[in-house]
């Protein structure tokens, strides 16, 4: 994974590097997003109460749940975090301007954000506490509007009193799984020459010029190693005065390697991520309807339980059984390193494997019910509106028989990655027995792999 | 070591090219199930019948109007509570094959799912196979070609 096989996009398509350079391409996109965003709380406020006809649910959590997870996150990491809409009012608040770079500094209170919270924890407590009432969430227009306009509230608070994007890096629950799993991304945004990067003694990518803000997303692209923390703004590219900023396509999850950047944080994330992907597809998926009444807070008792079983597997059970595997390959390959190390290390495995299981899952429902976004288009709040005439198309699943398919190729080639990965790592802490920390860790991911499997076709 | 190792492997192979056989069929039967359909459950939620079976579903509805719409057979019947209706087919493909309801019946309608699954379901033998047969192929591969030439770590950095 030599950066020689990487290819400088910028270089090959100036007319891009244009484009990103332009100060009104983000906004007008931004601007773009948020009238959707809008629209999903007013039609979530106002609409129909029925889910499958509200333009809110149908939009958010079918059509963007699906661009973002099946095509944006794969294939261009961060990118939605680009033209999010949550983000706007805040950030264009703080600059006191929308397109034009306005002089002088961030207006906020300028606090510092504390230290202690300057990693994935508040962002891994967010996703586990909506992935809780995610049946409520998810189906009932009002509760989801909501969700949305509290996120919207909290980023443009956070912006007032924190400079920069905080909201995003920090908090976002969103944005937590997104940098997550945009480590597995064929782009990446990087300087060409960090050795010019050293050199320049203004780092005006840092402190901002008259070009463009110094970065909001508070990286520092001149060591970038990793899509993690990188929002894709493109105000560096526009304030480097060395033109040494692109964009690269780069072997697939090159940064899960980055060993000096792993943490306990990150490593939780991969565990929330891949044990919420298999929850949902017991609970929402499956044919067992006492669960879905439980998480659909039937009843309080139930739901508690549910509840407390959902918060226990993510966080103690399946990195318990990571940590048991962990014993025993550090044991197998005669590894040196401190457990909690290794612990952690091997974890970004489980990011490829998460991922396709993500994808897997979205496909079971998002084929199933991609057609109701086609009659809300026509009639966003269930009033009887027939914008495009496409109303009363009636729900047709689509591709039933290929989901299946499709969802095994994604799982096999997530759990290969995964011990390749795994292999990597292995390689790193013992060089001459990788394979034998490989092979448990093999096979407990080849279990999940069959779990999964069994869940969609078995 | 090596030599278990690759017994091992062996070992994996052989079953998942053991899932690849044909299995033999029973003569076909008629299966009489009656489905009844509640918010947000159809019971039973998983019914098994052997492919070529035929297949007779009784459809009830308890609480609201339901509908029933079977993945890869595209049936599709609406049903009201308290008038039965009659669904039959023959299950000619095998699979996993969700029953969803078809009819917006509240919160939860779109995840109220029930399986219909027509053994031997060939597909579901099939992709446990072909994950055994990568994972296996995949280990062999880091053991013959990668152990070596990654002995000094070397693609991983760490300051
Ligand atoms: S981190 Fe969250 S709010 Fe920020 S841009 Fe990304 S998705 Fe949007
Ligand atoms: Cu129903």
């Amino acid at each position: 994974m030599a950066a020689d096989t990487r290819v400088d996009v910028l270089r090959r398509l100036p007319l891009l590097a244009r484009l990103l350079k332009s100060r009104a391409f983000q906004p007008a996109l931004m601007l773009l997003t948020l009238f959707v965003f809008t629209l999903a709380i007013l039609t979530g406020w106002f609409g129909t109460p029925a889910g499958s006809r509200n333009f809110g649910i149908v939009f958010v959590w079918i059509v963007w749940w699906a661009l973002l997870i099946v095509i944006l996150v794969p294939f261009f990491g961060r990118l939605w975090c680009m033209i999010c809409p949550i983000p706007a009012p805040g950030e264009w608040l703080q600059r006191r301007g929308i397109i034009r770079r306005a002089p002088g500094k961030l207006r906020s209170l300028h606090r510092r954000w504390d230290r202690r919270l300057k990693n994935m924890w508040l962002q891994n407590f967010g996703f586990l506490t909506i992935a809780t009432f995610s049946a409520i969430i998810l189906t009932r227009p009002n509760i989801s509007a909501w969700v949305l306009f509290g996120f919207i509230v909290l980023a443009i608070v956070l912006s007032l009193i924190f400079d920069n994007r905080v909201f995003c890096r920090y908090v976002c629950p969103v944005g937590g799984f997104i940098g997550l799993y945009a480590m597995m991304a064929p782009i990446e945004l990087r300087a060409r020459d960090c050795a010019a990067c050293k050199a320049h003694r203004t780092k005006d990518c840092v402190t901002g010029s008259a070009a463009g803000y110094g970065c909001p997303w508070m990286v520092y692209p001149g060591n970038l190693q990793r899509n993690t923390y990188c929002g894709l703004c493109m105000e560096c590219l526009k304030t480097c005065p060395k033109d040494n900023i692109t964009i690269r396509v780069r072997p697939v999850g090159a940064d899960l390697l980055v060993m000096k950047e792993h943490r306990l944080d990150e490593a939780y994330k991969a565990f929330i991520m891949l044990a919420c992907a298999l929850l949902y597809s017991v609970v929402l998926l499956g044919p067992w309807g006492w669960l879905k009444d439980a998480a659909n807070m039937e009843s309080l008792p139930a739901w508690a339980a549910y509840a407390a079983a959902f918060w226990g597997i993510n966080l103690l059970v399946l990195p318990g059984m990571f940590g048991g595997v962990t014993i025993i390959a550090r044991f197998a390959a005669k590894q040196t390193a401190p457990l909690r190390q290794l612990f952690i290390d091997y974890a970004y495995a489980l990011v490829p494997l998460g991922l396709a299981a993500w994808i897997a899952f979205s496909l079971g429902f998002v084929f199933a019910n991609g057609s109701y976004a086609l009659s809300v288009i026509s009639d966003p709040f269930g009033w009887g509106w027939n914008l495009f005439g496409t109303a009363e198309l009636s729900w047709t699943p689509i591709l039933p028989g290929a989901v299946n398919l499709l969802q095994m190729g994604v799982l096999t080639g997530g759990l290969l990655f995964g011990i390749n990965v795994i292999h990597r790592v292995a390689a790193h802490h013992s060089p001459g027995r990788a394979l034998h920390a490989t092979l448990p860790f093999a096979g407990l991911l080849t279990t999940l792999t069959l779990v999964f499997l069994w869940l969609y076709l078995g | 070591m090596r030599m278990v190792l690759y017994a091992s492997l062996l070992v994996i192979a052989l079953v998942a090219l053991w899932l690849l056989l044909p299995t033999q069929s029973q003569a076909a039967t008629t299966h009489h199930v009656t489905i009844d359909a509640a918010q947000y459950e159809f019971s039973p939620g998983r019914i098994e019948v052997a492919q070529g079976d035929e297949v007779i579903i009784t459809l009830t509805a308890s609480d609201v109007v339901h509908g029933l719409y079977l993945d890869g057979y595209d049936i599709e019947q609406q049903v009201l509570p308290g008038v039965s209706q009659q669904i039959r087919f023959f299950a000619d493909q095998p699979g996993k094959f969700r029953y969803r309801c078809s009819v917006s019946c509240g919160a939860l309608h779109p995840f109220m799912i029930g399986e219909l699954v027509v053994s031997s379901n060939a597909p579901f033998r099939q992709a446990v196979a072909a994950v055994l047969l990568a994972v296996a192929g995949s280990i062999f591969y880091l053991s013959r070609f990668r152990s070596s030439q990654n002995e000094q770590g070397s693609e991983t950095t760490r300051a």
